[in-house]
């Protein structure tokens, strides 16, 4: 072995690394003893999953991936929390069951699933992950382990659900699957020519359709801003449905880190339009599989080397219905007059707000863009934030690494709600991440 | 196949006996926590809702008198095993070991005396039947003697060699004796090591294993690369294994 003194890193999805290591184990219950903070499999972008300082006890739990039970008749499972979505997928599609909410990658696990209480496509419907779970297992930070269900210790429930881990190690989880009529989707898409026109698509596409979403090209300018594609979907019929499952296209492994200067204003606005035009006819009828319809960046493994070695953050946020289609229109200029619109951007109307203490969604339209890391980035995520802070809106921390605790106090009334449930049960606040050192404030 | 996993609720035994029981194999896992088995017994159950029922028992390393019962209730549930593969084994880096006399102790004894008194019970059931599969990982690391792993890799070695014998003794009376020797695997036992070029993942060691079992072979390496890497450092001369670090 090498004897050169390599410092151990650890980074989330955006590859802004931080010293630390993880201690990998099968045995949550065992290696959580002392823990400060569990992590999945890292796909929070920010700093959620990252230690607070490099000697602190971090524990990774995707090799904790067991199936405890699994009720065929009601779909319930329950399992450890470092199953992944994609071993789900695999192992329960073929018996006619999918995960009740899934985000944009099948790459996360259970326990990250309900720290981050991810939304889906069908967010409009059925709410967050966390509404479907019905009982989790729990080490707290007095290294007891306690179960919690809605009526067990519902407000250890609910601080956890969206939680971002700070409450306890969450160490089994117990959801209930939805029964799908076919692993195919029924696709509907269509091109909309600007951002007033896409957020009309998609209040008209949400009482009909129980999966909507939408990709902006935000790098359009004047009457075209806020261009892009809107998506609707429903699972397909057995009728409508292909007769054999659908197959896995080919994996794709990002081979190298991209020089930092390959992302950049030409190359993405070139990458845009592309993928606008691409969608020639206005509107698309298709059945697809669950594949490209919920994980089209899951074809390419490792795509955040994309960014190269300088790494990215996700700047989302959602801005609540009250403010109206004009503040969505206003976000998305001040975006592109602060540069910092990229290919990824993502829209998306939420339904209410869910029952986790500090979870994300509240009803309004979630705006999600992909920035590198640029000497001009840290304003641009404050100038955003204010913006936000200003409609009453707020930002969904499992993407953040920027915002700036003023800011995230003044955008979230809920904090000192939360803040007592840490007191409860985490009085000596053992229990941080990086995440928490910078927005609560906790020592590092 | 009938098959017994020792260590098969954790890192390779645990995706050896997932990828049997996909394959409609009937498994039968052993391991310290009785717990634990109860969890991976359903694991497996849920995972191969269609296979065979597979049942459990305990059988501790540490302690030899848990063997031949374990055993036992292991050909009662399969109905005679034909199949017996050990990954369980106990793992710690030199310097740890240096400074813990007893922990060395254990190491040793767990490795190698008990393991070989529990391949003793196994291989002669497996005989009395007429022959079978007796799996066991062993380690690359007892393919020579070097600085970093020299109490865990004697313990291999003397693994290594007993297979060895084994299947020279009884590959005509049908027993298949197969010495597993992977290198390094991203498993719970090598969490925290820097994973050096060539790092296996646990699925594809377990396809390598369950392969080598269906051809009778006697001896792998895997991930396959370091069959090369191992015939290199065998070759090593004295005077520089005393200078190099690994
Ligand atoms: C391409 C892509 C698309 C995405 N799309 C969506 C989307 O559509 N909707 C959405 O909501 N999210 C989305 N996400 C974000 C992702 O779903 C969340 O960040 C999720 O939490 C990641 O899960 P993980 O297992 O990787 O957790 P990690 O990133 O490892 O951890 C995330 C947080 O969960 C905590 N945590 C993890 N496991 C445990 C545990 N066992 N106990 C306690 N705390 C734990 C960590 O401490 C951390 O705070 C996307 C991410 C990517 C990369
Ligand atoms: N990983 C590698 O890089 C590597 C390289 C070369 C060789 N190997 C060998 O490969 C085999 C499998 O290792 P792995 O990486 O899959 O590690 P692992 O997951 O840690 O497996 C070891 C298993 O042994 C069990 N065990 C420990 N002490 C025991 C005892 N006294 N009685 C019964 N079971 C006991 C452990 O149970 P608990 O979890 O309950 O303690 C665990 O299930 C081992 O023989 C190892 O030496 C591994």
């Amino acid at each position: 072995m090498s004897k050169q003194a390599t410092v151990p890193m650890l980074t989330g999805w955006g590859r802004i690394p931080v010293e630390g290591t993880e201690l990998v184990s099968e045995n949550l219950e065992k290696a959580t003893h002392g823990a400060v903070l569990s992590r999945g499999l890292g796909r929070s972008y920010g700093d959620s999953s990252l230690p607070a300082r490099k000697s602190d006890k971090i524990v990774g739990t995707r090799l904790a991936n067991r199936i405890l039970s699994f009720d065929a008749t009601s779909g319930r499972l329950r399992a450890e929390a470092g199953l992944s979505l994609v071993e789900i997928n695999r192992l329960f599609m073929p018996r006619g069951y999918f995960s009740p909410v899934t985000p944009g990658t099948k790459y996360v696990t259970l326990g990250g699933m309900v720290a981050s209480d991810v939304h889906g496509k069908n967010h409009h419907v059925e709410g967050c992950f966390g509404e479907h779970v019905s009982a989790l297992k729990i080490r707290l930070a007095d290294d007891s382990v306690v179960e919690c269900t809605k009526t067990e210790n519902p407000d250890l429930f609910w601080g956890s659900v969206g939680g971002m881990g700070l409450l306890g190690h969450i160490l089994e989880v117990e959801v209930t699957l939805h029964k799908i009529a076919s692993p195919w989707i029924w696709l509907d898409s269509a091109r909309m020519p600007d951002i007033d026109t896409f957020l009309t698509g998609l209040n008209e596409a949400a009482p009909r359709w129980p999966m909507t979403m939408g990709w902006i090209d935000c790098l359009a300018t004047g009457s075209s801003m806020g261009r892009g594609i809107l998506m609707a979907g429903r699972w397909a019929t057995p009728e409508e449905a292909a007769s054999a499952p659908p197959k896995d296209g080919p994996q794709i492994t990002f081979p190298i880190d991209l020089p930092n200067w390959a992302l950049n204003p030409v190359t993405a606005t070139l990458f845009n339009s592309l993928y606008y035009w691409r969608h020639l006819p206005r509107h698309l009828e298709t059945i697809v599989g669950p594949e490209p319809f919920f994980y089209p960046l899951d074809a390419i493994l490792e795509w955040n080397r994309a960014y190269g070695s300088r790494g990215f953050t996700q700047y989302q946020c959602v801005i609540p219905r009250a403010a109206g289609a004009p503040a969505v229109r206003e976000f998305m200029f001040l975006l592109t007059k602060l540069g910092g619109a990229s290919p990824l951007c993502v829209i998306k109307d939420c339904g209410p707000e869910g029952s986790g203490v500090l979870s994300f969604p509240l009803e309004g339209t979630s705006i999600a863009i992909d920035m590198a890391v640029s000497p001009d980035l840290q304003n641009i995520v404050d100038r955003l934030n204010e913006f936000v802070i200003a409609t009453g809106g707020r930002i969904y921390l499992t993407k953040d690494r920027f915002t700036r605790s003023e800011h995230f106090a003044a955008m979230e009334p809920r904090l000192p709600r939360f803040l007592a449930l840490r007191e409860k049960w985490d009085p000596k606040r053992k229990l941080r991440s990086a995440q928490s050192v910078r927005l609560f404030g906790d020592r590092a | 196949m009938k098959a017994v996993v020792l260590g098969g609720t954790t890192g390779m035994g645990r995706a050896i006996a997932q990828q049997l029981a996909a394959r409609g194999d009937s498994v039968f896992l052993m391991g310290i926590g009785d717990d634990d088995l109860a969890k991976s017994a359903a694991d497996l159950k849920s995972r191969h809702p269609k296979g065979t029922d597979s049942g459990y028992a305990v059988c501790d390393l540490e302690k030899p008198d848990t063997f031949a019962k374990a055993l036992d209730v292991a050909d009662a549930a399969l109905g005679d095993f034909d199949a017996v593969i050990v990954t369980a084994a106990l793992f710690a880096t030199q310097d740890a070991l240096e400074a813990d006399i007893v922990l060395a102790q254990r190491l040793v004894t767990v490795n190698y005396a008990n393991t070989v008194v529990f391949c003793e019970h196994a291989r002669k059931r497996l005989l009395e039947r007429g022959g079978g599969h007796l799996t066991v990982f062993s380690s690359v690391a007892g393919d020579r003697g070097r600085k970093p792993q020299i109490i865990y890799g004697s313990s291999k070695a003397g693994l290594s060699i007993y297979l060895e014998a084994l299947d020279h003794k009884f590959h005509e009376k049908g027993l298949n004796v197969l010495c597993v020797k992977p290198g390094f695997v991203k498993t719970g036992m090598t969490a925290g090591l820097k994973p050096p070029p060539f790092a296996g993942e646990p699925d594809q060691v377990a396809r390598d294993v369950i392969s080598a079992m269906d051809r009778k072979k006697a001896l792998i390496y895997t991930p396959g690369m370091w069959a090369l890497v191992m015939l290199v450092i065998r070759f090593l001369p004295r005077f520089i294994m005393r200078k190099i670090g690994f």
